[in-house]
């Protein structure tokens, strides 16, 4: 019987010579089983397939039940039955007979049995411990039980290897479902670790990589093994494309990282063989790069050592640079794991990455959010997230988005305001109004720590402040309701800060256009926590007077509240005490303590109650009162005190967008309408102002303008003008000389949209025949083409005013300046910013050092800074202000400069471009 | 390890299935409307691998036929290309310029081949002579086995 069984494993030796095509039973067209396939491809719906399947399965079960029936018909129904149940129809009569036909038939039918066991029946079924009781041949190897072990035991030691082989697998599997019942066979596992043939070898390193960890001593095994198989001394039948036995390349790869992990002793005995597996793959191969990466990946878990690192490093290039696709994907992995080591590698391939993340496959895309995962940090964080929530709402796969929304839930651990800021900015009010309250109720709630709760709540006072000072326009209303809420709880714990700065802050949300109206009494309500002392009261009864004509209600309650309460300290500390303990509050849905005020108001002959929908219903059947005139009154005011001129709040609005266009046209020369508006702005309707009004608008000079030289220029305030000393001047115009009145600069406007930002001072008195100079800072707000300077002079002589009006046109080239950083600063900062523009410009020269040459006189025109070129790639930077940078990358791409520009600040990418443009088409 | 393999037709029809864990009956046919579904929704010059569950789908198609391998998460994308692609070599052989229809009508050999190169979700043999040449030997016990003389010889 033992016979039958190793012939059955073996497949039958060669004995019979007979020469037999293979293949040889290709298209059986005559069977049953051809029948059947060609019935089914003939049919043209379901339900026919499936009237065709039940006859067929109703035949099928006839023949398999008839004793009749021989083991070769047996076998032949087998292989149908199998085919009914791939295509999805259950044919579970046929089980019984399938064991029957594995226990019972010739050689060949039991491996039709075999087969259609194993895919008929699962781990559960209960008619495999009838397959595990009555068969003996446990090395047929698909279905086991434990009870084999000492049967597979005893096929160790067959003479033939491919049933060692299939009897160390069969080991491993039991290893895998129950390590204990093999645990008193370990030395036989060694035993095949040693076995001549190199198959049983192969096979029993599976279960080496399953328990390796004890194994330590077999670790200089491990490596002459992997140097035998490299240097190519198995036989050829291991080959694989001319690769020497891959997958058992590929298992001791990983049985050594393990074995090195965190054990320099035992790591130094593999660097030599690590070496030499990185310098044999060479062939191009997809297999070759698949031995490479788990190389990589090894040399990157064990004990490091530099060299081989930095070939592995060098080795992750070649994968991530690929133009394959899947190789692609593999460096992305590769990098994915070896940033936990060493985050800077990233940087190297920062492009790539870049490219990556908006590659057009998602799996692809997928890959690279891991692996900026693996790189956050507190500076990059906010992009990274952005990505993240980006990729999540196109994700349709509830696994990934599962597993994303864990890792930002991780991000936002480790980093939790920024992670919140970003969601709540980028989600905007699209977020579910359920996250900032639960934020919130973090936030009031807190950890377990007192300590880390108050820093945390610090620090979003901190950044909330910040954030206010700054642009406060595009913040979403949900955010702007967390952060009024936040400062009106927590900035007393801030002890320097002074509660009249946060209501400043927090009227000048009041004033905003955009702030809707719930976000308004988020506002007041916070302002009512706020106000102590002196000076928040009287910004509180300013707000107050405002608000209290307001259209609004609740609006108006609130700012009721707020004067009554600023003005009853005592009152205030009671209602809204300090750092409350959130306890649990009572909420009297049913308004119950208003039951008496409600029977006495009914008694009072008051309507009763009607719920609002009730309301509404009959005001429609009434056809009564419209609010819609009401509406529509407001823009005819609007617009006429536009045309007045009035200093109304509108006025701003309407000049802002005037201002707004003038920016897309202010470099083809700008438009008259526009000086109109800035002259009677500044002038009146009645030409100029009183002289010794001046204008207020404070600026911060951060950037000297080209008329001024540097150590003059001063700092932030309201009057930067620095009068020389007159110099006699042949100029023959001497009453033009009598310098007087006032100078503004301004671009545009200087509605909030201004570009530029520059100090404005007020008149001057300067005695004739002298020249007065006047420097006046310009600091670049948002950068366009160019910046238009308009001013007018108004001076008098003998009583009689003229006024001159001037324009000056400023490229943006004025306030380029060269920015120093290193590489890994620029490729640190490349990550962190959004704003990008990509054009391909043309090349000054032509030959080898034409970037070189190209970015020499981009450097020459436009002040920019190289940082390195290496090859066909060069990085530029160049800066507005301290924190305005902007990056350039260039590589040469089919004869023309193809040159990406980043930068924190929105325009400026594309006004930078349009120089680089000018300055390469001028040579 | 490997967990599954796959070969379905462009028009999303199996043609093979290969389990090497016990999965319930549900979840095997769970599996094989996702693989399909996700498999053919691929678009051309993307990746050969996907991410499914906390497995990795490694995919590949070769004419009409797609050949879907199903792995554990740490094993290595590459190299299960290669296990695809050697499967691929040795129908190819064996079938002599293998198409879809020898694979539908000869399915039970497409099986057997699978097992004597893959077994218990690892690789077991690579040689594709070797293999051949098993197969190739059953192939011939089979026409061989009306003689009554060797049937004789075998079980006496």
């Amino acid at each position: 019987m033992s016979d039958v069984v190793e012939k059955t494993l073996t497949a039958l030796p060669s004995l019979l010579s007979l020469d037999s095509q293979p293949g040889s039973a290709k298209l059986s067209s005559t069977s049953k089983l051809g029948a059947l396939i060609r019935g089914i491809t003939e049919l043209t719906s379901k339900h026919e397939e499936e009237k065709l399947i039940q006859r067929e399965l109703a035949s099928l079960k006839d023949q398999v039940s008839s004793p009749n029936t021989s083991m070769r018909q047996m076998k032949e129904a087998m292989v149908r039955a199998i085919y009914c149940e791939m295509l999805g129809y259950e044919a579970s009569f046929s089980y019984i007979h399938a064991i029957k036909l594995a226990q019972q038939g010739s050689i060949l039918d039991k491996r039709v049995g075999y087969l259609a066991v194993t895919l008929f029946l699962n781990e559960n079924h209960e008619l495999l411990l009838l397959l595990v009781n009555t068969v003996l041949k446990p090395n047929v190897p698909q279905r086991y039980d434990t009870c084999n072990t000492p049967l597979v035991e005893e096929k160790l030691n067959h003479p033939k290897e491919i049933i060692r082989r299939k009897a160390v697998l069969a080991l491993y599997k039991f290893y895998l479902i129950a390590p204990n019942q093999v645990q008193h066979i370990h030395n036989r596992f060694r035993k095949a670790l040693c076995d001549k043939d190199p198959g049983v070898m192969f096979a029993s390193l599976h279960i080496y990589l399953q328990m390796i960890k004890g194994y330590k001593d077999l670790t200089a095994s491990f490596v002459t093994i992997l140097k035998q198989v490299v240097s190519g001394k198995l036989p050829m039948d291991f080959n694989y494309h001319s690769v020497p036995a891959p997958w058992l390349q590929i298992q001791l790869l990983r049985i050594l990282s393990i074995l090195g992990k965190n054990d320099q002793s035992t790591s130094e005995i593999m660097y030599d063989v690590l070496d030499e597996s990185l310098k044999r793959a060479e062939i191009n191969h997809n297999i070759t790069y698949a031995i490479l990466y788990e190389c990589v990946k090894c040399i990157y878990t064990i004990y490091p050592k530099t060299d081989l690192l930095e070939k592995a490093a060098k080795c992750i290039g070649n994968f991530v640079l690929s133009s394959k696709i899947n190789l692609k994907y593999l460096g992305l992995k590769a990098l994915t794991y070896v940033v936990q080591q060493d985050p800077k590698l990233a940087l190297q391939h920062q492009m790539t990455i870049i490219e990556c993340l908006d590659h057009p496959d998602v799996i692809i895309k997928r890959e690279t959010l891991e692996l900026l995962f693996r790189i956050t940090n507190a500076q990059n964080i906010t992009v990274i997230v952005e990505k993240m929530l980006e990729f999540l709402h196109q994700s349709k796969d509830d696994h990934t988005t599962i597993d994303l929304v864990g890792k930002v839930a991780e991000i936002a651990e480790k980093y939790p305001l920024q992670t919140m800021n970003t969601v709540f900015s980028l989600g905007g009010d699209m977020i579910q109004p359920d996250i900032p309250n639960s934020f919130l109720k973090l936030l009031s709630e807190g950890f377990e720590s007192e300590e880390e709760n108050k820093k945390l709540r610090l620090f979003a006072v901190d950044s909330y402040i910040l954030l206010l000072e700054g642009e406060t326009r595009n913040l979403p209303q949900r955010f702007l309701q967390v952060i009024s809420w936040v400062l009106g709880e927590y900035s007393h714990l801030r002890n320097d800060l002074d509660p009249a700065r946060v209501m400043t802050l927090l009227t000048k949300l009041l004033e905003m256009r955009q702030t809707s109206s719930e976000t308004k009494t988020w506002v007041l309500m916070a302002m009512t926590k706020l106000c102590s002392g002196e000076a928040s009261v009287s910004i509180a009864r300013s707000v107050c007077e405002d608000l209290s004509s307001s259209m609004d209600t609740v609006q108006r309650q609130r700012a009721h509240e707020l004067l009554l309460l600023s003005q009853d300290r005592a009152l205030r500390s009671q209602l809204l005490p300090l750092c409350s303990d959130p306890e649990p509050l009572e909420v009297d849905s049913s308004l119950s303590f208003l039951d008496a005020f409600v029977s006495e108001a009914l008694a009072a002959g008051a309507a009763p109650y009607k719920p609002p929908h009730q309301r509404q219903e009959e005001l429609a059947q009434q056809k009564a009162l419209s609010l819609e005139p009401y509406e529509l009154s407001l823009p005819i005011n609007m617009s006429s005190s536009c045309v007045t001129g009035r200093q109304s709040p509108t006025l701003m609005s309407v000049s802002s967008g005037l201002s707004g266009d003038s920016a897309e046209l202010s470099h083809k020369g700008g438009s008259t309408t526009l000086k109109l508006e800035g002259v009677k702005r500044v002038w009146g309707r009645e030409g100029y102002l009183s002289k010794k009004e001046p204008v207020e608008e404070v600026a911060q000079a951060e950037i000297p303008s080209p008329l001024s030289s540097p150590n003059q220029h001063t700092g932030a305030s309201g009057t930067s003008s620095n009068t020389h000393p007159p110099i006699p001047t042949p100029e023959p115009e001497q009453e033009k000389q009598q310098l007087a009145s006032s100078l503004f600069v301004g671009l545009g406007s200087q509605s909030s949209l201004c570009l530029v930002r520059a100090d404005i001072y007020s008149t001057q008195d300067v005695p004739s025949h002298s020249v007065a100079v006047f420097q006046y800072s310009l600091s670049v707000i948002r950068p366009v083409v160019h910046f238009e300077v308009m001013g007018m002079l108004s001076y008098q002589s003998s009583h009689k005013s003229h006024e001159v009006e001037f324009t000056y046109k400023l490229p943006l080239t004025n306030f380029i300046r060269p920015f120093t950083v290193s590489t890994e600063q620029y490729g640190a900062m490349w990550l962190a910013f959004s704003n990008d523009t990509k054009q391909n410009l043309n090349l000054v020269t032509d030959g080898q050092d034409s970037l070189t040459d190209t970015l020499n006189v981009l450097k020459g025109k436009l002040n920019l800074h190289i940082v390195e070129i290496i090859g066909m790639e060069g990085i530029v930077a160049c800066r507005l202000a301290q924190d305005q940078p902007c990056l350039l990358h260039c590589h040469i791409h089919a004869g023309t400069l193809a040159v990406w520009l980043r930068s924190p600040v929105p325009d400026l990418p594309d006004s930078l471009l349009y120089h680089c443009q000018r300055a390469l088409e001028g040579t | 390890m490997m967990r599954f393999l796959l070969l379905f037709s462009r028009q999303g029809k199996l043609r093979l299935q290969k389990w090497y864990t016990p999965l319930s009956e549900r979840e095997k046919k769970k599996i094989i409307r996702d693989m399909t579904t996700m498999v053919l929704a691929r678009q051309p010059r993307t990746c050969n691998f996907l991410h499914w569950k906390d497995l990795k789908i490694i995919y590949k198609r070769y004419a009409s036929l797609y050949f879907c391998l199903g792995v554990e998460s740490e094993e290595n994308e590459l190299l299960g290309l290669e296990v695809i692609h050697r499967y691929v070599e040795l129908l190819d052989k064996y079938f002599g310029n293998v198409c879809e229809l020898d694979i539908i009508f000869n399915f039970e050999k497409a099986y057997f081949i699978l097992d004597e190169f893959l077994m218990s979700g690892e690789i077991q043999e690579t040689s594709k002579q070797t293999i051949n040449r098993c197969i190739e030997n059953s192939d011939m016990l089979q026409e061989d086995y009306n003689n009554e003389w060797y049937e004789v010889e075998l079980f006496g």
